[in-house]
């Protein structure tokens, strides 16, 4: 992406002894302004490019390569490709990340949307709330995952000990039980980022127009149906980035579940960044932890697509 | 007939905050557990039913962690990459926002769209590549493979162009009437007038920095270079039984954060409200 600049300074050379020409000062204005836009841009861009432009290019390349610890890559065609078809640990790492999208997606958005409503109603101490219900997103993953892990034990954990007194008989083992780890996840992922899409969705609510609620109110429509048919429809841009966002954010999971549950027990909790992670860095399998994340890429890249179109078919 | 809806709403308005207290409550249970457990004797951490007031408190714990762990080494080096990811982010993507936001060119847009379009591309698909590029350069094991994989995101960009957006053009203009040039401009103009901007970059850029954990514990494996998330970690392992003491860990790596957060809430919340909005 150099050649642009490159190509400036070349065509700038040239013009400037042009001078005498009517026309030439304002080209060479234009042209003296691309340059100094793209001189700002640069520093940033060189950076942006190299790591990351670079990589997601050359990952289709790798992917396309047997390239392991032993020697260098070496071209294979689609064979990676054909492998993951036949592996057992890839598919339960799709699967679990389907699952894992499947429950925390909805979840996210009702929970932080429900929230922000909460904290439009003006109440007292709203802002100590709001500060509350943020905090969870801005600490640790390592310090949270630890903490939630010995909430969630199961003798002695204050939750099963909350629980038993609803409950009799057998209590969820949580991170220690193949079905209970992933719910037990998706609690911990959900606590943890509702925080940041109410926050979105509290600065979206604001550009909801009071008028439309007063009209809709004298026309006597109950608190339901001013929230179906006003605030939803007016939040439907906010909606849409939350949507995208929380998205992605579920389909690349992953420092969340290394933390607090390694993947365990057995592969209850694999997802596909840990797939990529586990190929890539503990088995060295560079070329085919590539193609694993070739898929991740194209998942996100086309529910990022699907979505967009969707947005601009309700727009239209 | 008037009392009845009033004394309807009220009871709404009561029950809303029954919600909201016991909402909040939930929410910050976890790092209440986390305090109280780490002012706990080891063996009280887990007892049925639930202490909740730890007796005797063991202020003990904040100064033994010192000595089981590397606290000073893992707190260093998490504040030097902390710093110097913070200012490269702020420094060239308020730099590349100007750019994007006031100036005219050829290309520009379509390079912004290329900006946007990694947001939705997850570091996970591409870290492979990227290790082994940062790798061939010897950055690998090194605290420079962090600041580069932090610095250069498109969230800077996007956030302070978002900002220099909303101030008027006509600043700009008159600026560069009286011969200011573009530079002089970013620097004596848009930079005082994008403070809140700025300060929003700043705290986003430091706390995500701060409490990463992935590219730290890909990139570094000397103990000499761990930051205070990898430490943890460590530490976790290997004790694992020393429940009071993880936990007394826990709350001195989220502290500091929590510090910066409540002080400076406002450009936080401003900050990711800035790029919802519009985004």
């Amino acid at each position: 992406m150099a050649t642009p600049v490159a190509h400036e300074q070349r065509t700038l050379g040239f013009t400037q002894p042009e001078r005498p020409q009517l026309r030439a000062p304002r080209t060479s204005l234009r042209l003296r302004n691309a340059l100094i836009g793209w001189t700002f841009i640069l520093p940033n861009f060189l950076g942006f490019a190299v790591l990351t432009l670079a990589p997601v290019a050359t990952l289709f390349y790798i992917s396309l390569t047997s390239w392991n610890i032993f020697g260098a890559a070496q071209w294979v065609g689609l064979d990676n490709f054909a492998r993951l078809i036949g592996d057992k640990s890839f598919h339960t790492a799709l699967g679990n990340t389907f699952y894992y999208a499947a429950l925390h997606i909805p979840i996210t958005i009702v929970v932080s949307l429900s929230l922000a409503l909460l904290l439009n109603q003006k109440l007292r101490g709203a802002a100590f709330f709001r500060t509350v219900a943020f905090f969870p997103y801005i600490t640790s993953i390592v310090a949270v995952a630890v903490v939630w892990n010995m909430l969630f034990s199961p003798e002695f954990g204050p939750i099963n000990q909350f629980l038993s007194l609803f409950v009799d008989g057998d209590l969820p083992g949580w991170t220690v039980s193949k079905d209970w780890a992933m719910p037990a996840v998706i609690i911990v992922g959900t606590w943890k980022d509702m925080g940041y899409y109410m926050l979105l969705f509290l600065a979206g609510l604001q550009t909801v127009p009071g008028e439309l609620h007063e009209a809709a109110r004298i026309d006597g429509a109950n608190a339901w149906q001013r929230f179906w048919n006003v605030t939803l429809p007016c939040l439907r841009p906010t909606m849409f980035f939350v949507t995208v966002m929380v998205t992605i954010q579920s389909f690349k999971v992953f420092d969340l579940i290394l933390v607090m549950t390694d993947g365990g027990p057995g592969q209850a909790t694999l997802v596909l960044s840990q797939y990529i992670y586990q190929k890539g860095f503990e088995q060295f399998e560079f070329g085919y932890a590539s193609s694993v994340a070739v898929v991740l890429f194209l998942i996100c890249i086309l529910v990022t697509v699907v979505q967009f179109l969707y947005n601009k078919r309700k727009e239209a | 007939m008037a009392a009845r809806p009033s004394a309807l709403r009220r009871s709404g308005r009561v029950l809303l905050y029954v919600v909201m207290i016991v909402a909040a409550a939930g929410i910050m249970l976890p790092f209440a557990w986390m305090v109280i457990s780490s002012l706990k004797q080891n063996n009280q951490v887990f007892t049925a039913p639930v202490q909740w007031i730890p007796a005797p408190v063991q202020w003990r714990n904040y100064l033994d962690i010192w000595v089981k762990a590397d606290m000073v080494t893992w707190v260093r080096n998490t504040l030097v990459l902390s710093v110097a990811v913070t200012l490269l982010q702020v420094l060239t993507g308020s730099f590349a926002a100007y750019g994007f936001a006031k100036m005219r060119f050829p290309g520009r847009d379509a390079l912004f769209l290329l900006y946007i379009g990694t947001i939705a591309v997850p570091w996970q698909s591409y870290m492979i590549p990227q290790f082994q590029m940062l790798s061939s350069w010897g950055l690998n094991n090194t605290l420079w493979a962090i600041m580069l994989l932090q610095a250069f995101g498109a969230f800077g960009v996007f956030l302070m162009k978002q900002y220099y957006e909303s101030i008027p053009d006509s600043l700009s203009e008159a600026a560069r009437i009286d011969g200011l040039s573009e530079y002089g401009i970013w620097w004596r103009i848009i930079m005082p007038l994008s403070v809140p901007a700025l300060a929003s970059l700043t705290i986003i850029t430091f706390v995500s920095t701060w409490n990463d954990y992935l590219g730290p514990l890909i990139y570094l494996r000397d103990r000499s270079l761990w930051t205070i998330q990898l430490g943890l970690q460590s530490f976790i392992g290997e004790y694992n039984a020393e429940h009071a003491l993880i936990m007394t860990g826990s709350v001195l790596s989220v502290l500091p954060i929590a510090l910066i957060f409540l002080l400076g809430q406002r450009y936080f919340v401003e900050g990711i409200a800035t790029t919802g909005v519009k985004g």
